[in-house]
């Protein structure tokens, strides 16, 4: 019994959540060579300033949600100088010692997930203890779309068009603006960019708030529909890291794809079989592309257009 | 090359020396003296089940503390070993070995979950611990060692289920987390409903990492049930709720985890829980004089702990179980275990919390379960709870079915409803 429009909308549902949780992290990753374990804990910070700035602050949703992006996007700011990139603590120790006492993560892949990860586990217990156990929630706003015996919440419904939103700004940041061509300049040939007169460490900078400010977006924007916990960054990791691996190198391109792949998967396993198959679908095809298309959707297209170039 | 050797075997040396004092810090200690008594208590603080774990170590340590202050068990003094197992197996089976053999605990309270529960148990069965666990749980363990004093599935579920077959009609959907309480709990769904003239018309089951809930909420749109069974478990099930409620979906729930646990109705905004039927022995609501009176339970817990955000089912099994405890030990004369476990299977009754004025919850011998006073609480649509149902509900499952007498003989069984019942299968 498949209904169409249940269909749909379980889709739009997937969708919206696979390329909101991947977002940050694909940028990081792709662009920075940084695997961020705590990502799920930036989509927390994100949850949280919301909550607490619409709660206990008292602002409009709308308005705690940009507060909720601004300060994960300040905090990401904060961990790329004082961890990732070190820049904070290598200049107090040039001045103390006269050298540099930390090289940056950046491209070092298996450094920046146990850095990363450290981090996740300090956030998580630092939240605990700082605001407790758990956090009142905010309500979902904007109501159902109901149609014959069954009903959808608009919100979530709205929150793929979001997601679409969000791929687009991406795509124009990266390829429409003066940062975005330094950005890329940067990720392809770092000294040569450097020559050009690219400020690599501060689009390095740029870059890693930007990606932690869409990990904050995501937080927000979830903020009215799950538990406020410390620990829930966790449960946006898995989609997250899956959806990286399938989209493959080209972040924008890759993550809608995946995006678009993934959820339809797991919208028809969920609505057909049920939710737990729903998830093992999801992991069958991360298992599967790492198997024949190791380097994701669009280094596979990448590989073909290669070809084709080469045949020609 | 020399130097650096010399550095190990220095190190060597000077970890020796401190594994020394640390032994001789135990032996020097309380451990097993005869003027206090040493109770462990291992509950989490941190991780997965902080939220839930954190009101039982407070209310353990609440009764302690009155305890104590009114001369101790027969005049000795209690004293406490609670590190924070952090909601990890692993810790708590490391925790449990060190409050044996190192911290010589005369009693042990431990754990949140049955996965935390089966992890340990092996342990306390090895050394004989008496071992009371607080939560409640599937049901079916009889154990010589173990006092499980929670509520179990057949008691909560017994509760609230046949109550919302009488208002509401004889279709169930079954939700749960997808592990052996759940499972087991809804074994017990169909159990209960076959007695109750009702059937199960679908069930689902969803891995705890899981937080959304589209497609589940589809699902049941589509089966219609008269009511819902859920027992969801942990912070990732808890987003169910808000989801369902901007769904649209308003048919009534009964469930035996949420609300009394993890207190839902104070975290999540109105009306999410609206409609929600709770089948519990214990919830900060419940309107009994010992619970809401001046000086009552609720008072003297929020007294010790002003911060504290709930005072939760878990936490007043945990409270009155110490005092069946101290009951036992003067009854016992001795913290000698096996003598305390005799006592204990002598017929051991509390006026607790939960029961309503002049009635007592009793500890039953054979099972060692509690015949509890269970209610059912609804949330109305601003998240206040009323009681709309309350009686005792035996333990009936190791007594009737099963035939569990641990006073006759000595066994470490958990049963199930499968071995017992065709449509639990």
């Amino acid at each position: 019994m498949v209904n169409g429009l249940n269909l749909l909308f379980q889709f739009l549902d997937s969708f919206a959540f696979i390329v909101l949780a991947a977002a940050g992290l694909a940028i990081i990753f792709g662009i920075m060579g940084v695997i961020n374990l705590a990502h799920g804990e930036f989509i927390m910070v994100g949850a949280y300033a919301t909550t607490l700035a619409n709660v206990r602050v008292g602002l409009p949703l709308p308005v705690a949600m940009l507060a909720g992006v601004a300060v994960s996007m300040v905090f990401g700011l904060l961990v790329e100088r004082l961890i990732i990139s070190g820049a904070v603590p290598n200049a107090l120790s040039r001045r103390a010692l006269g050298r540099d006492v930390i090289d940056p993560l950046y491209d070092r892949l298996a450094d920046s997930m146990v850095a990363t990860w450290g981090l996740s586990l300090i956030m998580i217990q630092g939240v605990r203890i700082t605001f407790g156990n758990s956090l009142d929630q905010i309500g979902t706003p904007l109501g159902e779309i109901a149609y014959g015996g069954f009903s959808y919440s608009t919100y979530r419904v709205l929150l793929a068009g979001v997601a679409v939103g969000v791929l687009v700004l991406a795509y124009y940041v990266f390829t429409r603006t003066d940062y975005g061509m330094r950005a890329r300049a940067t990720i392809q040939n770092e000294s040569t960019a450097k020559a050009l007169g690219v400020d690599t460490e501060r689009t390095y900078m740029t870059t890693f708030a930007f990606g932690s400010g869409l990990a904050g977006l995501t937080g927000a924007l979830y903020a009215p529909t799950i538990t406020m916990v410390p620990s829930l960054g966790g449960s946006f990791l898995v989609e997250a890291f899956v959806a990286v691996v399938v989209g493959g190198p080209s972040v924008v391109l890759g993550t809608a794809l995946a995006g678009g792949l993934l959820g339809s998967i797991n919208a028809l396993f969920s609505n057909l079989v049920g939710t737990f198959f729903g998830r093992i679908a999801l992991l069958v095809t991360a298992i599967v592309m790492l198997r024949f298309l190791p380097e994701g959707i669009t280094g596979y297209v990448e590989r073909l257009r290669e070809r084709r170039r080469e045949g020609a | 090359m020399s130097d650096r050797r010399l550095g190990r075997r220095e190190f060597l040396a000077s970890g020796a020396a401190v594994a020394g004092t640390a032994i001789a810090g135990c032996t020097g200690g309380s451990g097993g003296s005869d003027d206090t008594i040493t109770i462990g208590v291992l509950e989490d603080r941190s991780g997965n089940f902080a939220l839930v774990g954190d009101p039982k170590h407070k209310a353990t340590l609440l009764a302690i503390e009155e305890i104590n202050e009114a001369g101790g068990i027969d005049g000795r003094e209690i004293e406490v070993f609670d590190p924070d197992p952090q909601s990890d197996n692993q810790r708590y089976q490391e925790l449990t070995r060190r409050a044996i053999n190192e911290e010589e605990v005369d009693v042990l309270w431990a754990g949140y979950s049955s996965a935390t529960r089966e992890a340990i148990r092996p342990i306390i069965d090895r050394e004989d611990q008496l071992y009371f666990y607080t939560t409640q749980y599937e049901g079916g363990v009889c154990d010589q060692n173990v006092f499980a004093v929670g509520p179990t599935a057949r008691q909560q579920l017994g509760s609230v289920l046949p109550y919302l077959v009488e208002e509401y009609g004889t279709d169930i959907y079954t939700i749960a987390a997808d592990y052996n309480f759940g499972q087991l709990s809804a074994d017990w769904v169909k159990v209960l409903a076959n007695e109750n003239g009702a059937n199960v018309v679908g069930e689902e089951f969803i891995p705890l990492s899981n937080s959304q809930f589209g497609s589940t909420i589809n699902r049941i749109q589509e089966a219609d049930p008269d009511f819902v069974m859920s027992m969801l478990v942990g912070a990732n099930h808890t987003s169910f709720y808000e989801q369902k409620a901007s769904a649209g979906l308003e048919v009534p729930i009964g469930t035996s985890t949420a609300m009394a646990q993890g207190y839902e109705h104070r975290r999540l905004d109105p009306p999410a829980m609206e409609n929600i039927y709770a089948g519990v022995n214990y919830m900060e609501e419940v309107p009994t004089t010992r619970n809401t009176e001046d000086g009552g339970f609720v008072d003297r817990y929020f007294e010790m702990w002003p911060d504290a955000p709930y005072l939760n089912e878990e936490a007043e099994t945990n409270y009155f179980s110490v005092y069946m405890y101290k009951e036992a030990v003067e009854q016992a004369g001795t913290t000698d275990q096996e003598e305390v476990k005799t006592a204990l299977e002598s017929g051991i009754s509390y006026p607790a919390p939960e029961a309503p004025e002049g009635e007592e919850i009793s500890l039953d011998p054979e099972t060692h379960h509690v015949d509890h006073h269970m209610w059912v609480l609804r949330a109305d649509g601003e998240h206040n709870v009323e009681a709309v149902d309350d009686r005792v509900i035996p333990e009936t499952f190791l007594t009737e079915t099963v035939g569990c007498d641990l006073t006759a003989e000595d066994e470490e069984t958990q049963y199930t409803p499968q071995d017992f019942f065709e449509e639990a299968g």
